[in-house]
């Protein structure tokens, strides 16, 4: 489904603020696998993620979406592609717009936009439906801007947004970095579910190694912009947060994780 | 008496003012750019329908003419901004500069008469109830044309382009294609007004259009806030326009109002910028000193006792039941990066205060 081909990029190359974010990455996804990705701060993930999504060029090495080089694709045309959950509650929606006026937006990812109707009330209907899944009554305030909302509600929210149109790729971008405790745990149980629904193939980055392992198939390492570790099936099941601490100071050589990573 | 006797001509031209604000509002509003082409694309909308008229060009034709010549100069600056990576506010700023030289020589003259003797002009202020009816016309089909657009699917993208451009990327928009979209229309709008207005009073002129923006910026600022008291339908996309021409319409009856008052007519644009910057200066300063975090500052109020609104309104909140409950006895330390750092905090999300990052990031020229 997806496959990373030897990837590098550098940021402010030939300069004193030269940072190697990316270092000869490779990785294959296959249909339905949903794999976490971890590492410290500044390890690539994000780079890694804005690669996929087209948000950054790579300095080497291709991207290969369902068959389809990407690679030099902008970003708004491999959005067909994908689906995105931001680390920022506020940079998945439109905030001065409707909550069904968004769900409408997603639902044309992808596709071309003519002068029919932005929304229709099949629509309007169908969404209904589908935000009282979330349970969090935003069904019946359809009409709502999206800005009233909360970081947990919105997160939800760009979720169903992201997997309206069944994408090839979930990209999610520690989508729940910047919730509580409790609605993060919400958000990810709701991820979880909506990923094992539609079997979606997903890359989820995440700070906190418990999640890491309760949820995917597969997760890998990241440490100085390479993938130091890929655990799969069997292996990544038993696998308990100090075997990956300890993974994490072997393959790293650094002792202790961030608090981030500890603490969370 | 006297204002009495001009308020008929100050509604006049406060629609084909409110023409021209529909277009900054699609800019300033809608795409969230600050687009200064205006000055100079109205005055070329002026231009091109005096000349075309004096050469004996049907009336139409010459509206048609100035809309797609002001369509034409907001596509450079959407070039300059998109295609070159150029801030959209320089890049107006560019083509305005651009546009005055284009204008001397559309014109051919520093000035041009539209006599409505000599020629087959549409309105005119010697027959000021008429052009009311007419500017009024133009109004409804533009509104009703721009609200319909602004439903289908290709607008609501344009929307979300000024909303949310890296979201819009993301829901596999064309951001760039849709800004200048914006651009085009917006312009256009305007040069069709400035076409409007030369028949109006009779004349073109190469200095007409200084000052534009921030009449259109007043009428936008005035004519929003005006119709957003309306119960229900204020936050209307349609009520917001309408509002937006009303807006153009107020400001030239104050307009006429101070002149005969007695007030230096060379006041006046001092007058109006700063009109518009306290406007513009006030949801700010509102935010900064809001009364309750004055009142918190002073610790008068506890902070649990300042639920918030929306939160008290009675909206479900994402964790509500279990939600970790703010420190309620605690002494109140109000200090902000402690409350942004804060992650127990659900409440809906400071988008006043993330646009203004957003605008201060922008102007870096995200292409």
């Amino acid at each position: 489904m997806l496959i990373i081909n030897d990837i590098y990029k550098t940021f402010n190359k030939g300069t004193v603020n030269e940072k190697k974010a990316l270092n000869g990455i490779d990785l294959v996804l296959n249909d339905g696998d949903f794999v976490t990705v971890i590492g410290g701060n500044g390890a690539g993930k994000s780079t890694l993620m804005n690669i996929v999504a087209g948000t950054y060029t790579p300095d080497k090495g291709e991207v290969i979406i369902d068959g389809v080089n990407v690679t030099e694709m902008p970003e708004h045309k491999r959005a067909k592609y994908l689906g995105r959950v931001f680390q920022d509650p506020i940079m998945g929606t439109a905030a001065g717009m409707q909550i069904d006026e968004n769900l409408a937006l997603a639902a044309r990812r992808g596709k071309r936009r003519f002068l029919k109707p932005g929304i229709t009330k099949k629509e309007r209907l169908e969404y209904k439906e589908l935000l009282r899944i979330l349970d969090l009554g935003l069904e019946n305030r359809m009409s709502t801007k999206v800005e009233l909302l909360s970081g947990g509600q919105r997160q939800s929210l760009t979720l169903l947004m992201a997997t309206l149109q069944k994408p090839k790729l979930l990209l999610l971008d520690e989508h729940t970095a910047a919730l509580d405790p409790k609605t993060a745990k919400k958000v990810l149980e709701l991820t979880d579910q909506i990923v094992k629904d539609n079997s979606l193939t997903t890359l989820m980055i995440t700070h906190n190694m418990q999640d890491a392992i309760k949820y995917g198939n597969r997760l890998i390492m990241l440490s100085d912009g390479k993938i130091v570790l890929d655990i799969r099936g069997e292996e990544k099941a038993k696998l308990t947060v100090p075997d990956l601490l300890k993974l994490f100071g072997q393959k790293t050589g650094e002792e202790m994780a961030s608090d981030k990573l500890l603490l969370s | 008496m006297a204002f009495l006797n001009a308020l008929p001509g100050a509604v006049a031209q406060g629609l084909i003012w409110g023409i021209m604000a529909v277009g900054v509002y699609l800019t300033f509003k809608v795409l969230d750019i600050a687009d200064l082409t205006v000055d100079g694309s109205i005055t070329t909308g002026a231009c091109v329908c005096a000349i075309l008229l004096s050469n004996g060009t049907n009336v139409w034709v010459a509206l048609l003419a100035a809309f797609l010549a002001g369509a034409l100069a907001g596509l450079v600056t959407a070039l300059f901004h998109t295609f070159m990576g150029i801030p959209a506010i320089l890049a107006g700023i560019l083509t305005q500069l651009m546009l005055w030289s284009i204008n001397l020589k559309i014109l051919g003259q520093a000035n041009m008469p539209v006599s409505a003797r000599t020629l087959p002009v549409l309105l005119t202020q010697l027959k000021v109830n008429t052009a009311i009816c007419i500017g009024l016309g133009f109004v409804a089909v533009i509104i009703v044309a721009l609200y319909w657009f602004f439903g289908t699917e290709y607008g609501s993208g344009v929307r979300a382009t000024g909303c949310n451009p890296r979201m819009a990327k993301a829901q596999g928009i064309n951001v760039n294609f849709n800004k200048s979209f914006g651009l085009v229309l917006s312009n256009g709008l305007v040069a069709l007004s400035g076409a409007l207005l030369a028949q109006y009073q009779g004349f073109a002129d190469i200095n007409m259009g200084k000052g534009a923006i921030v009449i259109g910026l007043a009428a936008v600022i005035i004519g929003t806030a005006a119709v957003s008291w309306i119960p229900k339908y204020g936050k209307n996309f349609a009520m917001q326009l309408f509002g937006v021409v009303l807006g153009g319409v107020i400001y030239y009856i104050v307009y006429q109002l101070v002149i005969s008052l007695g007030l230096d007519t060379d006041l006046l644009k001092m007058l109006s910028a700063l009109v518009v910057a306290v406007f513009l200066g006030v949801p700010y300063l509102r935010k900064k000193y809001s009364f309750s975090k004055i009142l918190k500052k002073w610790g008068f109020v506890k902070k649990s006792v300042l639920v918030d609104e929306v939160a008290a309104k009675g909206i479900i909140n994402a964790a509500e039941e279990e939600a970790p409950v703010m420190v309620v006895e605690a002494p109140v330390v109000v200090d902000e990066s402690h409350k942004k750092a804060n992650p127990f905090d659900e409440k809906p999300i400071d988008d006043a205060a993330h646009r203004i990052e957003k605008n201060a990031s922008k102007d870096g020229g995200e292409v």
